[in-house]
């Protein structure tokens, strides 16, 4: 017996995503010009990010009024801000805080809603239809404004911020997960484990969701960069990340308010919230191509 | 094709139905006593805080309270905003078409824009302007609008002196607003717009036009292009509501009058009754576009079944 239960001899069905393995191989990954684009411009980034303590000493938060608006020069490679903290620094720290969140964002959306695709997809019936309808509904709104919606209603903050997102991406994991759920659920092979007398949770788990991975993989890269982009949306219009903690969108925020006297409030985070956007979008496109054939590009 | 319709409005009728419910408890799930968050700072007047409640009727059973809500949001009346001493109603009214023009705004420009690109990258499949098209596109889509519509600001009202760092509601304060809105779909459209060109090449319809010795330019006006935009229209009728919700962040980055920025300041401000009426006209502005897409796209193409 293999372990999936099946008799060792037994061609199982194979389905497409069992060629995996070669198409992860590294050269095909570094063959394709915008992944390898999306993971070098990524990886530098988070680099620099982890180095922040080596590549800076100064501490985000530190106000000090003499240096008020001080233009980018040695002491402050970025200038300062309204209250003289060094913008080099904020803009590294608070660059974790907007990725950390992201990545927040993906796997408490991600995981709610494979979960509720992976129960309403095998369960069917009733359960399926309560569960794809609440799916419908939340999908009837627009993403950013669902999202400002639930922080309005559990008020501002990063946590908050980071629940509201999630709450956009569930059903729309959950309406792919059921819909691939639905179709493989009645495969032969699956048939076949419930012969065996496998139970739902060892089928759901070992010979549903390793076939739903790849969509997964490829919808999370896709929503990771959305994530980044309202994470910082909602801390640029003041209901995500509160002061004084540094995060790239409410530094724009400090930005605009200061707009004719500081330009460099304004410039520097947002190179690097566009870049590190750039670097996972590319990242998701070739993915795509690479994973889910279907959807390439010609 | 009327029982289509019909389904289709049926479907709709339940979605909106649906969308009432989770605007309703919005005000229901907020934490405390709604009438004691929204006053703020009044909220030391017992009497004030007794006629909300009963303005609200959270006196009454929930089933009840959201019977009588919607009974006032059919008629019109959304409640009272005490932040702006005005009724939520007035204030809507009174934003809506500074949001209307700019989202029109953007919605032209971003399917010029994306057809334009899209259709230039799909003639110059695999060449340079093809990747460089492309390349364009993603970084349009990846600019945060908020960041863009900052460095336009910068660039174009602060260092170089042709607009207002704050837009008014004339047509050359709609310029930067517009152009900042409109980029990230402009962006997503080249890239869909090119994927439909190429797909509508390789038809086989299209390789028996030129085979009966149609110049490459008629075949692709009355073959490709044709087939290749009407799937735009459905893209298009998505994206009316994403711009509507996009102006959230653009009306709050020029300073524009707009439902967006009302729903930003009542969101700061815990104006719940305000947030509420501005969500229900975007999500049900969104669903009614999908609903007129679903409704007129096997008009326009009559190999789409309307079973």
């Amino acid at each position: 017996m293999t372990p999936d239960g099946l008799p060792g001899g037994a061609p199982a069905v194979v389905a497409p995503d069992e060629l995996l393995p070669q198409r992860w191989a590294l050269s095909g990954v570094l063959r394709h010009r915008s992944l390898a684009a999306g993971l070098v411009i990524s990886g530098l980034l988070a680099l620099v990010l982890a180095a922040a303590p080596l590549l800076t000493s100064a501490d985000p938060n530190l106000q000090d009024p003499m240096a008020s608006f001080a233009a980018p020069s040695l002491a402050y490679p970025m200038g300062a801000d309204a209250f003289g903290r060094d913008l080099f620094a904020r803009v590294l720290y608070g660059g974790r805080t907007t990725i950390l969140a992201s990545f927040c964002v993906v796997a408490l959306g991600g995981a709610a809603g494979v979960t509720l695709g992976l129960i309403a997809g095998y369960a069917g019936g009733l359960v399926r239809f309560v569960i794809m309808r609440v799916v419908d509904l939340l999908l009837a709104f627009p993403g950013i404004l669902m999202a400002l919606t639930v922080s309005a209603v559990l008020g501002p903050g990063l946590m908050n911020g980071v629940v509201a997102i999630a709450v956009v991406l569930t059903p729309i994991y959950a309406r792919l997960v059921e819909g691939a759920t639905a179709e493989i659920r009645h495969l032969p092979y699956v048939d076949a484990a419930v012969t065996l007398g496998a139970g739902a949770p060892r089928i759901i788990l070992r010979h549903i969701l390793p076939n739903v991975s790849p969509a997964i993989i490829v919808l999370t890269t896709t929503w990771l960069g959305v994530a980044v982009l309202w994470i910082a949306a909602l801390g640029f219009l003041g209901v995500g990340v509160q002061p004084p903690q540094p995060e790239w969108g409410a530094i724009l925020n400090d930005g605009q308010n200061y707009i004719t006297l500081a330009w460099w409030i304004t410039v520097f985070p947002g190179v690097f919230l566009a870049l590190l956007v750039i670097g996972v979008n590319l990242i998701g496109d070739g993915l795509r191509d690479q994973l889910d054939p279907t959807l390439a590009r010609f | 094709m009327s029982g289509y319709v019909l389904k289709r409005l049926a479907s709709i009728i339940v979605l909106a139905f649906g969308v009432t419910l989770l605007v309703f408890l919005i005000i229901r799930l907020i934490p405390g006593d709604p009438a004691v968050v929204m006053l703020g700072t009044n909220a030391g007047d017992a009497a004030l805080i007794e006629r909300l409640h009963q303005q609200l009727g959270l006196d009454r059973s929930i089933p009840a309270q959201y019977v009588i809500w919607l009974g006032n949001v059919l008629r019109g009346d959304f409640g009272y905003s005490y932040g702006q001493q005005q009724s939520v109603a007035s204030l809507v009214a009174q934003n809506m078409p500074a949001t209307i023009e700019l989202t029109v705004a953007s919605l032209s420009v971003s399917l010029l824009l994306g057809c334009l690109i899209g259709v230039a990258a799909a003639i110059r499949r695999n060449q340079l302007l093809d990747t460089a098209a492309m390349s364009v596109a993603l970084a349009f889509m990846s600019i945060p609008s908020f960041w863009l519509g900052l460095l336009l600001i910068l660039l174009f009202a602060v260092q170089l002196p042709w607009f207002d760092v704050v837009g008014g509601t004339s047509l050359k304060g709609l310029v930067l607003p517009a152009a900042t809105l409109a980029l990230g779909t402009a962006g997503f459209n080249a890239r869909f717009v090119r994927s439909s060109v190429i797909q509508a090449q390789t038809q086989r319809h299209v390789l028996t036009a030129r085979a009966k010795g149609l110049r490459r330019s008629q075949v692709f006006r009355r073959h490709v292009l044709r087939n290749s935009l009407l799937p735009v229209l459905t893209v298009a009728g998505l994206q009316v509501g994403q711009l509507l919700s996009g102006t959230v962040i653009v009306e709050t980055v020029f300073s524009r009058p707009g439902i967006g920025r009302l729903l930003v300041q009542a969101i700061l401000a815990k104006d719940y009754l305000t947030v509420q009426a501005v969500v229900l006209i975007i999500a049900i502005t969104y669903a009614l576009c999908n609903f007129m897409v679903d409704v007129l796209y096997p008009v326009l193409d009559p190999r789409v079944g309307t079973r």
